[in-house]
């Protein structure tokens, strides 16, 4: 590589640094004061590009630009007031799942206002030519943008430090208890921070306009891209928000200016991982408290009777009908694996993973390449395939354990997003967007009935494993460690093995799930994967409730059922998913096993 | 007339306050008062409560019965920063200096405008008090000695110019020169007419700045 075309690719990198920079800026001021990670701060920076799209033919392009911050921070605003104010005090679980549902809503929200295509804006008046820099010419509108991220920096550094403003955010990122023990209102001060995050990814977006069409698959790229900056950088510190997403952008340029695009999303691993192993709080962050102790009391209600006549009516369906009821309720036996695999995360392991969908799709993916590409028999792939989901799961694993509470979350998004992208764009392997087809199970297993009854005997081998290992003492170490990661750890306890281990069993069932779901359909697709795909099991696992172990096998079946009907019903199907989830949040912390225990204990 | 009945009356009042934490009852209806411009001392052994009764009047326990009334205003239920907007000021035990902030900026986020019927203290006032605090006006809090930061946690509490203030063990773990330094101030703030609840171990210590002593064990007031 020639020195001027290395200059080049540093000038790519700063301008994209810059925009990375404010979207992760704003999520890392919204996280410090409220320790709330918002999902849907992409979705936020989305609007930004749609309002400037939509503006910018009324009001020229560089009016719209302001004028898209002052729309979407008064969405954000309203989010803090009508949403996130609630929950302040909900474990942190039910608050990630609250801000995707929002991711969900104004997906549709953009998807009903502006439509399916991708929208071309205009190019910025004044800046749309180029400059000769080292004998090459350089777009005028990414000099203004490399400018326009320190700007940015410096305005904040000076709200930040110069203003009372300021100076409450920062005591209260610090401790907002004793903030308000000194006579803070917190409540203005969120709104104002989150009316000021949403602002910041607003302007992202507008700016974004010029060098890129606003479309709807933009908000989880980007949010996953932020994840990975405030994650390297340090929740809640801006100069380290600055830092990575130096970093960051300038390795992504200088991979795909090599030629290597494919190369961005291992080198982006690869530094997150280094980074954390050095620090796990980021380059300039420092440890979180951990929030207030949950109410993680388990009730563990098992229930293996009713379960076990449960198996048995399920077992003489196919003597009823072999219609598109069995097509559902194998899918439901299939989604069962899946969130009571994700539960072994979520209850007794007490990790939270959005990116569960990662080891479901390299299960099915998995499946898809052993019976098309090597042609093995569908039975040893069946089984094969969960190996993957375990490579993957321990690989991945091995990282998160590192990490705990939000950090891990929102690790576990960035990896899977990594997945799906590797899978996505890698189209002479995984066929792309396109996905694979023609996965069809062996001929004694074609047909609905006896696919089902495949589909139900792993499933009931599968939660009766799970529901083994959670009773087991391996189980009990890992609420141990859960409970009291050092008093676990002084009991000779090694909580990341332990941790490790069960993310990769967790991972391994998923991947089960996941073969058994390609088998049954003949053909997946990078949604497989991707991260709503994770969500569902959050839903499904949070619905039936996280303490008790029936919980996630009724939430999948409720969840399955209901995400059938409403996507078959209605056009805005994610706004109505996200609206449950919403209620679900604010009506039934506790899931539907929370409902049952109530009602049994009265 | 009522004023003048006010005044005989308890600026602070906690009656059969009963509060704990998840898992433990920690306090079993403690009654106590102070009245305005007192100073009186909250006496325990390690454990008994005494932080808990703090925390509880201040709104960061919520007791699980009794009442708490400040100037004839009732507590219970208020978030902390609506309490500490009536003008009961906290210093806690563990301080909890803002480490990011620098001695300016700590003091800025408590204040609030003068209250009528309370003294004010401005940043000239405050350093007066603790002289030790105007060289490191711009220095961090993080970056402070023990003694410095609970200098800082005062002077901050008296910024919000209360009416009250609870003080939380503010000698704990000072050298015996700062030990005495504190105390002095404290006497200077009670000549300020600020009525004091100071939660100590140390008898000497509460003897010296305190007009009354209630004596807490495993959580009930043994003798007033
Ligand atoms: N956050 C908490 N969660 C659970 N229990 C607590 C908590 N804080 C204190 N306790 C318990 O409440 C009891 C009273 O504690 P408190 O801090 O009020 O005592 P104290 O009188 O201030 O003691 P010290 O002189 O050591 O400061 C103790 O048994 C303590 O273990
Ligand atoms: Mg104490």
């Amino acid at each position: 590589m020639s020195g001027s075309a290395l200059l080049l690719q540093f000038l790519n990198g700063l301008a994209g640094a810059s925009s990375l920079f404010l979207i992760a800026a704003g999520l890392s001021l919204i996280f410090g004061v409220s320790r709330i990670v918002n999902f849907a701060h992409g979705s936020l920076f989305m609007l930004g590009m749609y309002v400037c799209v939509w503006l910018a033919p009324k009001v020229g392009y560089w009016a719209s630009v302001p004028l898209a911050a002052m729309l979407v921070a008064l969405c954000g605003a309203l989010i803090e007031v009508g949403l996130l104010r609630r929950i302040y005090k909900a474990p942190e679980l039910l608050q990630l799942l609250a801000t995707f549902a929002l991711v969900l809503v104004i997906k549709d929200f953009a998807l009903w206002a502006w439509g399916p295509e991708d929208l071309l804006g205009p190019r910025a008046p004044g800046l749309t030519g180029a400059v000769p820099i080292a004998g090459r010419q350089f777009p005028q509108y990414d000099l203004f943008l490399i400018a326009i991220g320190p700007a940015f920096f410096v305005l904040l550094h000076l709200l930040l430090t110069r203003t009372r403003f300021g100076i409450l955010v920062r005591a209260a990122t610090e401790d907002r208890e004793m903030a308000s023990a000194l006579g803070v209102n917190q409540r203005g001060l969120f709104t104002a921070v989150f009316a000021l995050g949403a602002a910041l990814a607003g302007i992202g977006g507008a700016l974004a306009i010029p060098r890129e069409p606003a479309n709807l698959e933009i908000d989880l790229a980007v949010v996953s891209d932020a994840f990975v900056v405030v994650v390297v950088g340090g929740m809640g510190s801006i100069p380290g928000a600055f830092l990575a997403a130096l970093l960051i952008a300038e390795i992504k340029a200088f991979c795909i200016g090599l030629g290597y695009s494919e190369l961005t999303l291992v080198a982006e691993f690869i530094v997150m991982a280094v980074v954390l192993i050095a620090r796990p709080w980021g380059l300039l962050g420092r440890p979180i408290a951990e929030l207030r102790g949950r109410d993680q009391a388990d009730f563990r209600l098992a229930a293996t009777k009713p379960m076990l006549a449960m198996l048995a009516v399920l077992a003489l369906v196919p003597i009823a009908t072999s219609g598109y009821a069995l097509v559902l309720l194998t899918d439901v036996l299939v989604f069962v694996i899946f969130a009571v695999s994700l539960h072994l995360l979520l209850g007794p392991a007490g990790m939270v993973s959005f990116g569960h969908a990662a080891y479901f799709g390299l299960g099915a993916y998995g499946a898809g390449l052993l019976v098309l590409r090597y042609e093995a028999p569908m039975e040893l792939a069946l089984l094969a395939a969960p190996l993957l989901a375990l490579t993957g799961a321990a690989v991945f694993g091995w990282l998160c354990v590192r990490l705990s509470g939000i950090y891990l979350a929102m690790l576990t998004l960035a990896l899977a997003q990594i997945v799906w992208s590797v899978v996505y764009q890698w189209d002479s392997v995984t066929g792309g967007s396109n996905g694979l087809v023609g996965i069809w199970p062996a001929e004694w297993l074609a047909s609905r009935p006896a696919y089902y009854f495949l589909a139900l005997v792993v499933c009931a081998l599968s939660v009766g494993a799970l529901w083994r290992i959670v009773g087991s003492p391996f189980g009990q170490a890992l609420r141990a460690c859960r409970d009291s990661p050092l008093r676990s750890e002084a009991i000779g306890i090694n909580v990341r093995a332990q941790q490790w281990a069960a993310f990769a069993i967790a991972g391994t069932f998923a991947g089960v799930a996941g073969s058994l779901y390609a088998f049954s359909k003949g053909s997946i697709s990078p949604e497989t994967l991707s991260v709503p795909r994770s969500v569902d099991a959050l839903v499904m696992v949070l619905l039936g409730g996280v303490q008790t172990l029936v919980g996630p096998v009724l939430g999948a079946a409720l969840f399955t059922w209901l995400e059938d009907s409403v996507s078959r019903e209605v056009a805005y199907w994610r706004a109505g998913i996200g609206a449950v989830i919403l209620l679900l949040v604010l009506a039934l912390p506790y899931g539907i096993g929370g409902l049952l225990r109530k009602w049994s204990s009265r | 007339m009522l004023a003048c009945a006010r005044s005989t009356l308890a600026t602070l009042e906690v009656k059969q306050l009963s509060a704990g934490y998840e898992r433990a009852r920690v306090l079993f209806n403690i009654s106590l008062e102070a009245r305005a411009g007192e100073a009186v001392a909250l006496l325990g052994p390690n454990g008994a409560g005494k932080s808990t009764t703090l925390k509880a009047i201040m709104g960061l326990v919520s007791p699980t019965s009794g009442d708490i009334v400040f100037n004839g205003r009732a507590l219970r239920g208020l978030e902390p920063y609506e309490i500490a907007r009536l003008g009961l000021g906290y210093v806690p035990e563990d301080r909890r200096i803002f480490t990011d902030l620098t001695v300016a900026e700590n003091i800025e986020v408590a204040r609030q405008a003068p209250r009528a019927g309370a003294s004010t203290w401005n940043e000239e006032r405050l350093f007066k008090l603790f002289p030790a605090l105007a060289a490191l006006r711009d220095r961090r809090g993080g970056r402070m000695s023990g003694g410095e930061q609970q200098m800082l946690c005062i002077a901050r509490t008296l910024a919000g110019n209360p009416s009250a203030v609870l003080l939380d063990e503010p000698s704990e773990g000072l050298a015996p020169l700062v030990v005495e330094q504190m105390a002095r101030a404290i006497l200077e703030i009670k000549r300020a007419r600020v009525t004091i609840v100071l939660a100590e171990q140390s008898r000497h210590f509460a003897g010296r700045v305190a007009d009354r002593t209630y004596v807490l064990d495993k959580g009930v007031i043994r003798s007033a």
